[in-house]
Formats: structure tokens, C-alpha cells, sequence
């Protein structure tokens, strides 16, 4: 099933949590809405379900109106945040509920239901727990919970909001995966919410990166990290180098001094040069772009940041940037910067 | 190698033993003081006033105990307060779920109003809701030439009595329920309908069991204040023997009447009725806790 949301904006009293979002989803796609906590996610994900209401905009499931659609007829399948297991529930009561509360010529026979649900747990993976209730299970036992539930009602529509947000990292990961699969194996179409860069794009066919209320940027997760749209995108996604630097009569400058870079045609006036660290390369503080103080070397795993204090616009900023191991950077000597791969974008925008 | 090198840091074995300091710091001797006074204040004040009701009761032995219990005029005493009680704990069930229901589960204008609204009660002194309604429902009262034309009692007959009881217990429901299903929120409620349920077969099948201790919890209490309900009922009742008495009002007539032991004996009763809420109290608390 495709899913358009078309020009959708939403106001809580004066604050406005989405303005003119809109975005096209496939059918049979895995979409992540990424974007940092406060963007707009959930509400947007709440407007698609039904379970908040857009001021202004549409929604369609197959080029069907959905808004007109109450969220017990949109048919679609919501994992919460917090999961919102029934508390009073057991495992398989919890999962059943979308089937015993049909009724009338809808009504599901108990047999019917038992294999469903029997189906489905094994389908997660936790045959074993359905007798249990919530209060017994650990974080991904009730996330499984919450999928079963969900997949109860076989929705074509699968929306989860921030799925392994309360899970460790290990069972993040395994999760991640084993979801991925889930959704080769259904006939749904499934929009994430995560503010997990990584988990975004590790897992989504593609991003959408959401910044105050608005889309900042959708492309495949290789799009989204190569070539970031905006610096809000930049920033968030990935490492970012931020170099201050100034733009007048169309060339770059850092402070006074002239840069041979491409000022990428950026308007006149103040400017942020974005880059990867390991696309920034250490060099003779004289030859280079950029130079700065090495405060600290820090040396974690295969990689190794150094922070470095270069003079800004506004007093002094640091920056962290990659050395390579057999580099040797003494504290307080001065090193140049000379980056290779590079954005420059407004530093008002 | 010598034993110093293998040996652990002299600091480990001691790490065993130590414990964490206690948070209080008075010596043991205040601290049993403090105790001890508590104690014997709560045996003064709530105790022994427990142990005299019943003394007094079977002051006259077990004969004039039962003798004051079979009296016609306390049977229709406790008849009464067993029918007022049931009416204003069903309608107050009713009552304080659908309030409760509305202020944790949606938003409206006018619902900070509400929620001082069921306070009311709690700060009204029981005798003058108790006049109110006199003032609504009494012969010279708002209300009183229009229920006399169409032959309709309510002051001094039972109408009354359970208004008056309803109104003086209508927060227990609610003060009990309104704070759980705030902190339980809406999200099973969301996740209920996104799973295709009604808003009805929502509310039993999601937000009434989530709830049913702390219900039950308010009925008890609720129904112990309106079986022991005295100022509010007195003033409506008109204290018409055998007909409009409840036990509280009962008992103050027959302790009138200088008959403490069958007073006493009918008092009992409504302290067992303490004891066994106490009791239900417990163990309904731990339950709740587990809700929350
Ligand atoms: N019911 C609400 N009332 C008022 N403000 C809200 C409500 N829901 C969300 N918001 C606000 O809208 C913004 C976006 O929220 P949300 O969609 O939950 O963000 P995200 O999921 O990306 O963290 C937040 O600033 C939040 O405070
Ligand atoms: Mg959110």
C-alpha cells in the first residue's frame, strides 16, 4: 500500500510540531523518519495512524483519503513508543486483542484466533512466553509483543515509533536485523521513527530526515550520508567537521586569509565549511587552509580524534578531526587542516 | 613468590564486613523513645476507644447484646443503612468512574473546574450539605411546593437520606481513581483502538481493568463513610424511629436515652465495619501498587 502525505502541518497551541511535510512511501517500502528528539516524528507518524489529526493537509493509503478514515478503519498496525502493552493482559491475550474485539459478522472463531495468534508468536520468536504478562518480560520480549499485536490485525500498513528506543545496544542490533527480515516476509509497507542515525540507516530502503517540523532531506541512506542536502542534515547525520569561514565576492575566506576552495556559489556573508573528519587531511600549518592548537589526542578503537582549537569568527572553536595512527601530534604544536571532501552552506541556514 | 605478592590489598576483606552507614543518626535510645511515644499515643487515641466500644457493648452480657441488635427499631436501623449504603456506593461507582474517566483520558474546558467540584464535599461540613438540601427539597424549600403537588417525598424519607449520602461520598471514587489513570495515560487506550476496538469496548475491556483495585478501593471507602455517615443524614432525615433512622443516628438516640449498652451494642457494629475495610484496605493497597 502507498502512503502520501501531502502538505500536512500541525500546531499545538502557538508551536507549530509539523509545517507542510510532505512525502511519498512505496508500497512494500522500509522508511525511516530520522530526526532529533522534538522534530516532529511522532506526530507525524500519530496523523498517518489516525490517531492525531492534521490542520491542514492530506493523507492517502493508495490514493484513497484516509483522513475521512477513523483510526479503527485505517487498518494499520501501530508499535508505541513505550509499547502500551495491555498491562492486565497476557502475552497471547495481548496479541489476540485485535481479533476478539471484532464483532458481529467480523467476529472471529476462538479456534481461529488461537492459531492466529500461535502463528504469529511464533512469527517473533516467543512461543514460550505466552502465558506471561508484560510486567514479566524484559524490553525486547515486549517489543516482540507489540509486533505480534500489531501484525494481528494483518495491517499493509506497519508504523513504529522508535521500535528498540528502550532496548541496549547488543538487542538493538540483533532486532534491527531480524525486523529487517520480518518485513521481506509480510506483504506491508513499513514507516520507522528512530532518532538512531545508525539504525536508520543501516536498516531503512530510505531516510527521511526531519528537523523542526519540517523535512530536511529524503534519499536513500547513501544519498542522505554522501550527499546531505542541507547542513542540518550534515550535522546530524554522521561526523561533521564545521570549519568558520566567510564568503565575500563569491570566494572563501578564512578570516582574512583567501582560500583556494570552492565556495560551491554560497551567498556573501558568513559560512560553515562541513566536512567528514576522515575527508579532512593533517598537514604544515603554513600550507594548509586552516591551522589550529592540538589541545588533546584521544585514541579509541581503529580510530583516533584529535581536538583541535582554531581561531573563529566569534573568539575560538574546536573541532574534532581524524589522525591517522602513525601520525605523532604533539599537545599545544600547531597543525594545518586541509579538507578534501567538503560542503559549504550559510551559516544562517 | 612470596605471600605478600599474592596476597589481596589489605582493604579487600574489610570491604566484606563494612556496610553502608544507617541514614538516621539519633542513638538507638531517642530513636526508641520517638517510637514508643507514637505507639502508645495511637493506643490511646485509636485503640482504647476500639476495645471501650465493644466493652461497653457486652457491659450487660451477651443476652442484652443480641436483645439491642434484634430490637425492631435497630433492625430497621441497619435495614436502612444497608439500602442507603448500597444506592449511593452504586450510583458513586457510576458516578466517579465516568468523572474520573473523562478528566485523566481527554481534555476539556472547564475541567479544573471539575476536579475542585469533587473536592466539594470534602470541604463542605456534612451539616450544611445536609441543610442545602432542606433548603432544595424541604415544605418551605425551592423545590418544596412542586414535590408536594405531585405527592413526591424526598426530605425525611429515604430519597433524602441516600442524596445526602451520595453527595458526602461522592469523592471517594474519584479521588481514588483520577490520580492511577492519569499516571497510566492514554497509550493502551490508543493502542486499543488502532487494534480496531470501540470506544465502549475500549473502556471494559482496557481502562476498567486496569483500574478494578483502586475502584474497589474507593467503593470500600465510600461505602464506610456512607454507612457511618452522621451530620449530612441527620439533618435530613428527621429521625423518624423505625422509619428514618440509620445506625449512626440510631445510636445517638438510644445513648440519649441514657440505653448505653444497646447503644454501644449497635456501635459495635459499625466498628467491625471499620476493622473489616481496614483489613479489605491492606490488601487492596498492594494490589494497586502493582497497577501502578
Ligand atoms: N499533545 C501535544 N501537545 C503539545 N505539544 C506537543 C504534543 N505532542 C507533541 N508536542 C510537541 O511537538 C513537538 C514534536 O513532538 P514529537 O512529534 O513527539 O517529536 P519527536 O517524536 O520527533 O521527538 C515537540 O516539541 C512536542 O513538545
Ligand atoms: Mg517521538
Amino acid at each position: 500500500m502507498t502512503i502520501d502525505v501531502v502538505g500536512v502541518s500541525k500546531r499545538f497551541k502557538s508551536f507549530t510540531a509539523l509545517d507542510n511535510v510532505s512525502l511519498h512511501v512505496r508500497s512494500g517500502e522500509l522508511v525511516a523518519l530520522l530526526g532529533p528528539s522534538g522534530s516532529g516524528k511522532t506526530t507525524l507518524l500519530r496523523i498517518i495512524a489516525g490517531l492525531d489529526w492534521p490542520d491542514a493537509g492530506e493523507v492517502r493509503f493508495d490514493g484513497e483519503d484516509a483522513l475521512e478514515r477513523t483510526v479503527r478503519d485505517r487498518n494499520v498496525g501501530f508499535v508505541f513508543q513505550h509499547y502500551a502493552l495491555f498491562r492486565h493482559l497476557n502475552v497471547f491475550e495481548n496479541v489476540a486483542f485485535g481479533l476478539r474485539v471484532r464483532t458481529g459478522k467480523d467476529k472471529v472463531p476462538d479456534a481461529t484466533i488461537r492459531a492466529k495468534v500461535e502463528e504469529l508468536l511464533h512469527l517473533v520468536q516467543i512461543d514460550w512466553l505466552a502465558d506471561r504478562y508484560p510486567g514479566q518480560l524484559s524490553g525486547g520480549q515486549r517489543q516482540r509483543v507489540a509486533l505480534a499485536r500489531a501484525l494481528a490485525i494483518s495491517p499493509r500498513v506497519l508504523l513504529l515509533d522508535e521500535p528498540f528506543g528502550a532496548l541496549d545496544a547488543k538487542v538493538r542490533k540483533e532486532l534491527r536485523r531480524w525486523l529487517r527480515q520480518l518485513h521481506e516476509e509480510l506483504p506491508v509497507t513499513s514507516l520507522l521513527v528512530t532518532h538512531d542515525q545508525e539504525e536508520a540507516l543501516e536498516l531503512a530502503d530510505r531516510v527521511v530526515v526531519m528537523g523542526h517540523g519540517r523535512i530536511e532531506q529524503v534519499g536513500t541512506p547513501s544519498e542522505v550520508y554522501d550527499n546531505p542536502a542541507t547542513a542540518f542534515v550534515h550535522d546530524f547525520i554522521g561526523e561533521t567537521l564545521a570549519l568558520p569561514t566567510d564568503v565575500r565576492d563569491g570566494r572563501l575566506y578564512a578570516g582574512d586569509k583567501p582560500l583556494a576552495l570552492d565556495s560551491q556559489g554560497v551567498a556573501d556573508g558568513p559560512a560553515r565549511l562541513l566536512a567528514r573528519p576522515h575527508d579532512v587531511d593533517l598537514a604544515d600549518p603554513d600550507a594548509a587552509p586552516f591551522a589550529g592548537r592540538v589541545l588533546a589526542v584521544r585514541t579509541f578503537g581503529p580510530t583516533r580524534r584529535a581536538d583541535i582549537e582554531i581561531p573563529g569568527r566569534n573568539g575560538p572553536v574546536v573541532v574534532e578531526a581524524a589522525v591517522p595512527h602513525q601520525q605523532d601530534l604533539p599537545t599545544g604544536g600547531l597543525i594545518g587542516l586541509v579538507p578534501r571532501r567538503y560542503r559549504v552552506f550559510n551559516a544562517n541556514a | 613468590m612470596s605471600v605478600a605478592e599474592i596476597a589481596p590489598p589489605a582493604a579487600t576483606p574489610a570491604r566484606v564486613v563494612r556496610r553502608a552507614p544507617p541514614v538516621h543518626t539519633e542513638p538507638a535510645g531517642v530513636r526508641i523513645a520517638i517510637i514508643a511515644v507514637a505507639l502508645t499515643f495511637l493506643a490511646l487515641v485509636i485503640g482504647l476507644p476500639l476495645v471501650l466500644v465493644f466493652v461497653q457493648a457486652f457491659a450487660k452480657g451477651w443476652q442484652a447484646y443480641v436483645a439491642a441488635l434484634v430490637d425492631p427499631d435497630a433492625l430497621a436501623a441497619i435495614e436502612l443503612t444497608l439500602i442507603v449504603a448500597a444506592i449511593s456506593v452504586a450510583l458513586n461507582l457510576v458516578f466517579g468512574l465516568v468523572a474520573s474517566w473523562c478528566i485523566a483520558k481527554f481534555e476539556f474546558p472547564g475541567k479544573s473546574f471539575l476536579i475542585t467540584l469533587i473536592d466539594l464535599p470534602f470541604s463542605v461540613s456534612p451539616v450544611v450539605a445536609g441543610l442545602v438540601f432542606i433548603l432544595l427539597f424541604g415544605s418551605q424549600g425551592l423545590l418544596g411546593p412542586f414535590l408536594q403537588d405531585n405527592d413526591i417525598k424526598i426530605v425525611f424519607a429515604l430519597p433524602g437520606i441516600v442524596l445526602a449520602t451520595v453527595f458526602v461520598t461522592f469523592p471517594f471514587v474519584a479521588r481514588e481513581l483520577i490520580p492511577l489513570m492519569q499516571e497510566q495515560g492514554t497509550a493502551e487506550e490508543e493502542a486499543a483502538i488502532s487494534l480496531g476496538a470501540s470506544g465502549l469496548s475500549t473502556f471494559f475491556r482496557v481502562t476498567l481493568p486496569n483500574v478494578k483495585w483502586a475502584l474497589l478501593y474507593g467503593v470500600l471507602l465510600c461505602n464506610a463513610r456512607a454507612m457511618g455517615e452522621f451530620g449530612a443524614v441527620s439533618v435530613v432525615s428527621g429521625h423518624i424511629r423505625g422509619l428514618t433512622n440509620t445506625m449512626p443516628l440510631q445510636i445517638e438516640i438510644l445513648y440519649n436515652e441514657y440505653q448505653f449498652a444497646a447503644s454501644f451494642a449497635v456501635a459495635s457494629l459499625l466498628a467491625l465495619l471499620a476493622l473489616v475495610t481496614l483489613c479489605a484496605k491492606t490488601l487492596l493497597e498492594k494490589r494497586i501498587a502493582k497497577d501502578h
